[in-house]
């Protein structure tokens, strides 16, 4: 029955074709939507664990967010190291990680921050040690891997976040003594030093204490540089909290009574999600409704074959099938065009965003995967074979109002 | 036993009486001629054999059997497991090859594979060189061959001809003929072949003869 089954949809190829494409093209559509939206908001919850509150420049929170927790945006500007003191003086912070964006490796950004910050995003040393020195850098799995830098690798980074190699800081090269494991989190795409490297690679002279212990004589004297020389600045802060009384004080009294803002990594990526969600209902909606025009058109198509074939299918009964494996063989012609177009739209799904992933870097850089599957698929896989059996339903049920004799004499 | 026993079998469609009191036998490997000019009942009489008409009053017992009071599982599967058909409108699976038209045949009639018996059944009918082609490049005289060759096949019990050589020049009605008459033969097949065509007279001895109604 598969045989002759085949033999019917490659009789109508072109028209099979064409069923196919149409449900594939609905399948691949529905797949993409299911590993971004999945896999962004995935992404989106590992970035910012442990990161309640990000403290920076005045500006857009969404852009304070992306730029500081999730590493895609430009920074909103910069901010005096003291804040970094004060907040670490409230009850309220138990943890405050500074950061100091800027430069560039071969598009992978260079963060100056303290050790705290591996630890944030549950990274691990793969080989080598943390950095401690000024000018000493670990890198994330993902920058070892794609540069093919090892340890004792000297590089210098370029100015502003794209990779442009004329505004290398080629005088103060950095050094890399230490290489992260992978963590499936932005950490994989980051150069780690401190603070006070970028500090230095930009001119700027740290205090003797140097940033970790700032706040204990200096935070006078931060602010107004007495040497003159460029003040010592951070881009934001990563604060998680003590208490949960702290969520409701502290970012209102920093938007409030400081020069700086304070935007939570949570409301903020609920918000993008939420935006992104209606573009991406819309989108499901119309990917479903492909899937369904695909159901309808296999219906028309094997109704009217079922019309064309009346005599096939009254010989096939006068020659010893049964009904049922008549019904089958039709049941069968829609399952194998909905086969198919799934197939075929799981391997295009994939492939789009695969082929996303390779032309928009920042795609790479949140971390799609075009290469897994979801739970989600197998359900999407098995609604389209659905399709394809139900359409073909009526049609096949033909079989049980046809007069065999009148069928058979009539002309062929 | 009589593999095919009409008793008394009429049937009407709407006002005509189309067979009236036909009554004959066969026995298992009998030959029969139904001879009769067009519109005399002849297909009519193959389809109430093969048990998709139901006769107005009389009975047809196959191998024993009465169609007409068994569901129509039963009807089908004693038509599966006793009877082939070559119909006159031939009805080939046009989606196949002519090969896969044997296949299929032997595979709905519940007989094993049998790739030689389908070879040595297309080189009888001269049909070897299209076995694999398209059924619509076969000419009307081919197709009936292939239409042949399908019912043969399936080695049923009882093969209703209907029309089996109209196409045919003289000499393939001869050899058609011949060949089914020797196929029959040989498999103890019982034939009935119901035709228009006088030519048959010449090979087969049992003749019914239908008059126009
Ligand atoms: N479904 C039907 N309804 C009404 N009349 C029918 C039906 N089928 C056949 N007939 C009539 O029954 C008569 C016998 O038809 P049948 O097809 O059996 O003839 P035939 O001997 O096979 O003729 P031919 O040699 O042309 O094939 C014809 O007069 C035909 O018009
Ligand atoms: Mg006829």
């Amino acid at each position: 029955m598969l045989s002759l089954a085949l033999a019917y949809l490659r009789e109508r190829g072109l028209v099979t074709i064409l069923n196919i494409l149409l449900l594939a093209l609905a399948v691949a559509m529905l797949i993409v939507l299911l590993l971004f939206s999945s896999q962004a908001a995935d992404r989106f919850a590992r970035d910012s664990q442990g990161i309640d509150l990000v403290v920076g420049a005045k500006g857009s929170p969404l852009q304070l967010i992306l730029s500081s927790v999730y590493h895609v945006d430009t920074a909103t500007g910069n901010i005096p190291l003291q804040s970094l003191d004060l907040l670490r003086k409230d009850p309220g912070v138990a943890r405050a990680i500074p950061l100091a964006l800027g430069d560039n490796f071969r598009g992978f950004r260079i963060v100056g921050t303290n050790p705290a910050f591996v630890a944030v995003h549950g990274a691990k040393l793969a080989e080598g040690r943390m950095f401690a020195a000024p000018a000493e850098a670990v890198l994330g799995a993902d920058v070892a891997r794609q540069t093919g830098a090892g340890l004792g690798q000297r590089f210098a980074g370029s100015h502003g976040l794209a990779d442009d190699e004329s505004q290398a800081h080629a005088a103060t090269p950095f050094t890399v003594v230490g290489i992260l494991a992978p963590t499936g989190t932005v950490t994989d795409r980051l150069i780690l030093t401190s603070v006070a490297s970028v500090w230095a690679v930009h001119g700027i002279a740290p205090h003797p204490d140097e940033a970790e212990h700032a706040g204990h004589s200096h935070e006078q004297s931060a602010v107004l540089d007495p040497r003159g020389s460029p003040q010592p600045e951070i881009t934001a802060i990563l604060v998680t909290y003590r208490n949960a009384m702290a969520a409701i004080r502290l970012p209102a009294a920093i938007n409030r009574e400081t020069a700086l803002q304070a935007a939570s990594p949570a409301i903020e990526t609920a918000r993008l999600l939420g935006l992104f969600g209606a573009a991406l209902d819309g989108a499901r909606l119309f990917a479903w409704m492909l899937a369904a025009i695909g159901g309808l058109s296999i219906f028309v198509v094997l109704l009217s074959a079922a019309r064309a074939r009346e005599g096939d299918m009254a010989l096939l009964q006068v020659m010893g099938a049964t009904r049922a494996q008549v019904m089958g063989v039709v049941l069968l012609e829609g399952l194998l065009v909905a086969a198919a177009g799934a197939l075929a739209g799981l391997a295009i799904g994939h492939l789009l965003i695969a082929l996303a992933r390779a032309s928009f870097p920042t795609l790479a850089a949140i971390g799609l995967q075009p290469w897994v599957l979801h739970p989600g698929e197998a359900a999407i896989l098995a609604a389209v074979l659905a399709i394809g059996v139900l359409a073909a339903l009526i049609p096949a049920a033909r079989v049980f109002n046809t007069d065999l004799a009148r069928t058979l004499s009539r002309g062929s | 036993m009589q593999l095919l026993d009409l008793q008394h079998v009429s049937f009407r469609q709407g006002q005509s009486d189309i067979l009236q009191n036909l009554s004959f036998q066969m026995p298992r490997g009998g030959h029969r001629l139904l001879l009769g000019p067009s519109g005399s009942g002849k297909t009519t009489l193959i389809n109430l054999i093969a048990g998709l008409y139901t006769p107005d009053s009389g009975s047809i017992r196959i191998a024993g059997t009465d169609m007409a009071s068994l569901p129509r599982p039963a009807r089908d599967a004693l038509r599966r497991r006793h009877i082939g058909i070559i119909f006159q409108t031939l009805r080939l699976v046009s989606a196949l090859s002519l090969r896969g038209n044997l296949q299929l045949a032997q595979r709905l009639a519940g007989k094993p594979r049998d790739g030689a018996e389908i070879d040595r059944l297309l080189a009888a009918l001269g049909l070897r060189h299209r076995a694999d082609a398209a059924l619509r490049q076969l000419s009307q005289g081919e197709a009936q061959r292939a239409a042949i060759a399908r019912a043969l096949a399936a080695r049923p019990d009882l093969l209703l001809a209907d029309e089996p050589t109209s196409a045919l020049d003289d000499a393939n009605a001869d050899r058609v003929a011949k060949l089914l008459l020797e196929t029959a033969a040989a498999t103890g097949t019982t034939l009935l072949i119901a035709t228009h065509d006088a030519r048959l007279k010449a090979h087969i001895a049992d003749v019914t003869e239908l008059a126009p109604c």
